[in-house]
């Protein structure tokens, strides 16, 4: 927090300091973080696009950069339509409680060594909560809607939610015996030495279980059968329209940058640079220090991990074909959890027997 | 002061979202309004600094105990009207059960054991509750913990003994075989001969389509 900001606000009773500065603290995520949701929907179509050999938009703005806030902009215009039997109150409190809960884990991300909100102690444990939170916001949906289609789409992403969040645990129970600590600053600091180092290679049956349950949990293709357009029309937002659907749309987004950040953050280093324990820093800092800083760790090398993870997101989404229902029930129940359960016992077996070099 | 208000606007919260509960008429209000009950108590212990009890409340009972129950609840048809009508007839029942709870309650918890606690000091900073806990859990109470554990082990396998039954003429797929199929079990890639047709007497000559493109064996 740059100085002139506390000083700005030193007159001011404590409590009140604490508040604003939180508040500021707060906005410092949620700006950029709403920024990059905007943005990352027109990288999804233009990515998408070039996949497909297309375009993609490209009318708003110099090369279509301007689109996401054309969306937005329609999207704030259009009307809310309460369909006839819907129940008003949970109806209108769905989308909230989606976007609600996909923000507040946003609390504990470390962005950088000091760069965190709250450095919780248990903060992985606070993640993995509050992103199953995230299911109600479906489920009410489903269920406030009044429409098969909806109340099906609900279904199917409870029962998804639930069956891959036991493998995405057990995935972070691993991170968590191997890194000694629920704090994901202090997880980062573990891996620190170099990108050999980084979880993803001691733990890599659990960074693919965590991967593939993160794109679960996000209702992402291929396993978004809980919209299922081609099945079930939209399947939980069906009946959503306008702000409503919109604020679903931004929930859904910043929940796959989470999942991101999240794997960066517990498998591939979070914001240690990869030329760590490769180049001598000290030294080229000596020499242009420009380079070290870009080479060293920092916030940038966090962000582009997260990029790299974003990007995953849309090439799945380009190449596979959706899971069929049944098959996505048993790749989670019975591959992916036996899969976690025996690299957990491997991983503390490794700790136990302190085995160089990640676990020493 | 400011925690006192904190914790007064919770305990407000919970003791009406557990009364709301049991009073209102749709079964699905009813299981959010426990979720909120559950998701403020565990807001009163994040209080009392018992930050991984808080979260496992949140981490276990709203997401997914409660989504479970929201799950099965949702699917059932049920008409409001005629879930009213036997109240009653039934109140003098559930008084006499309440009364006869709260005796036991009191006869429990009475006398000097309902005092009010003391306040517990507050902890300096760095001091991490869910290390403490795990700590205590498997050091002392190891036994206890791995035989609670045993104990919803065989809690599972009960429920699934109890519904798990072979059923004649079952037809389900077998995803194994499934996965191990290859191309040849399915498809047939056979070379055939190139065949040019004789153009007709008509205009269709430019329509002679199977020239020659006849696709390799994959054999």
């Amino acid at each position: 927090m740059p100085e002139f900001i506390i000083g700005a606000v030193a007159w001011l009773p404590h409590g009140l300091q604490v508040t604003i500065l939180t508040v500021l603290k707060i906005l410092a995520i949620m700006i950029p973080l709403v920024l990059s949701v905007a943005y990352f929907t027109l990288a999804e179509r233009k990515v998408i696009g070039y996949i497909q050999v297309r375009i993609g938009p490209n009318r708003v703005g110099p090369r279509g950069l301007f689109q996401p806030f054309a969306d937005v902009i329609k999207l704030i215009l259009k009307e809310v339509i309460l369909p006839a039997g819907a129940n008003r109150g949970l109806f209108l409190m769905a989308p909230v409680l989606a976007l609600v809960t996909a923000l507040c884990a946003w609390a504990v991300v470390p962005f950088d060594q000091h760069l965190v909100l709250a450095d919780v102690n248990a903060g992985l444990l606070y993640v993995l909560a509050m992103t199953s939170l995230g299911v109600y916001g479906v489920i009410i949906a489903g269920w406030a809607s009044n429409s098969k289609y909806a109340l099906l789409g609900a279904m199917r992403s409870a029962a998804q939610i639930v069956a891959y969040e036991i493998a995405m645990g057990f995935a972070l129970v691993g991170v968590l015996v191997a890194a000694g600590s629920l704090n994901l600053r202090e997880i980062v600091l573990a891996q620190e030495g170099s990108a050999l180092h980084w979880f993803w290679l001691p733990l890599w049956p659990l960074f693919l279980v965590y991967w593939i349950s993160g794109v679960a949990e996000t209702n992402r293709a291929p396993f978004d059968v809980a919209e299922g357009e081609s099945e079930i029309v939209a399947g939980f937002h069906v009946e959503y329209s306008g702000i409503t659907f919109a604020l679903f749309f931004l929930a859904e987004y910043a929940n796959m940058i989470l999942i991101a950040v999240l794997a960066a953050v517990m498998f591939l280093g979070g914001w240690l640079s990869p030329f760590e324990g490769v180049l001598d820093l000290e030294r080229l800092a000596g020499w242009s220090p420009v380079a070290a800083a870009l080479l060293g760790p920092g916030i940038h090398w966090f962000v582009f991990k997260t990029a790299l993870f974003c990007f995953l997101f849309l090439w799945m989404r380009a190449t596979f074909p959706r899971y069929r229902y049944d098959q996505i029930m048993r790749l989670g129940w019975k591959v992916f959890i036996p899969v976690t359960i025996v690299w957990i016992v491997v991983v503390g077996l490794g700790v136990v027997f302190a085995v160089p070099p990640w676990f020493d | 002061m400011f925690e006192q208000f904190v914790f007064y606007f919770f305990a407000t919260v919970l003791v009406v979202a557990g009364a709301l509960v049991i009073t209102v008429r749709n079964p699905v209000h009813a299981a959010l309004c426990l979720v909120l009950a559950f998701f403020t108590s565990a807001a009163i212990w994040l209080l009392l600094e018992a930050e991984f009890l808080a979260i496992a409340l949140v981490l276990v009972y709203v997401g997914a105990v409660m989504v479970l129950f929201l799950f099965v609840v949702m699917m059932l048809d049920i008409n409001l009207v005629p879930l009213r009508e036997g109240f009653i007839r039934y109140l003098p029942v559930g008084i006499g059960i309440a009364a006869v709870v709260l005796v036991e309650l009191v006869i429990v918890l009475g006398g000097d054991r309902l005092g009010v606690l003391p306040v517990p000091e507050p902890h300096p900073a760095g001091y991490s509750n869910t290390r403490e806990l795990g700590e205590v859990l498997y050091t002392v109470y190891v036994y206890p913990f791995e035989i609670a554990a045993v104990i919803l082990l065989v809690a599972i396998v009960a429920a699934i003994a109890l519904t798990l039954r072979r059923r004649e003429g079952r037809r389900g797929q077998r995803p194994e075989e499934q996965v191990r199929v290859r191309r040849a079990d399915r498809v047939r890639l056979v070379s055939m001969p190139a065949v040019r047709r004789e153009p007709l007497a008509g205009g269709g000559a430019a329509r002679g389509s199977s020239d020659g493109s006849a696709p390799e064996s994959g054999e």
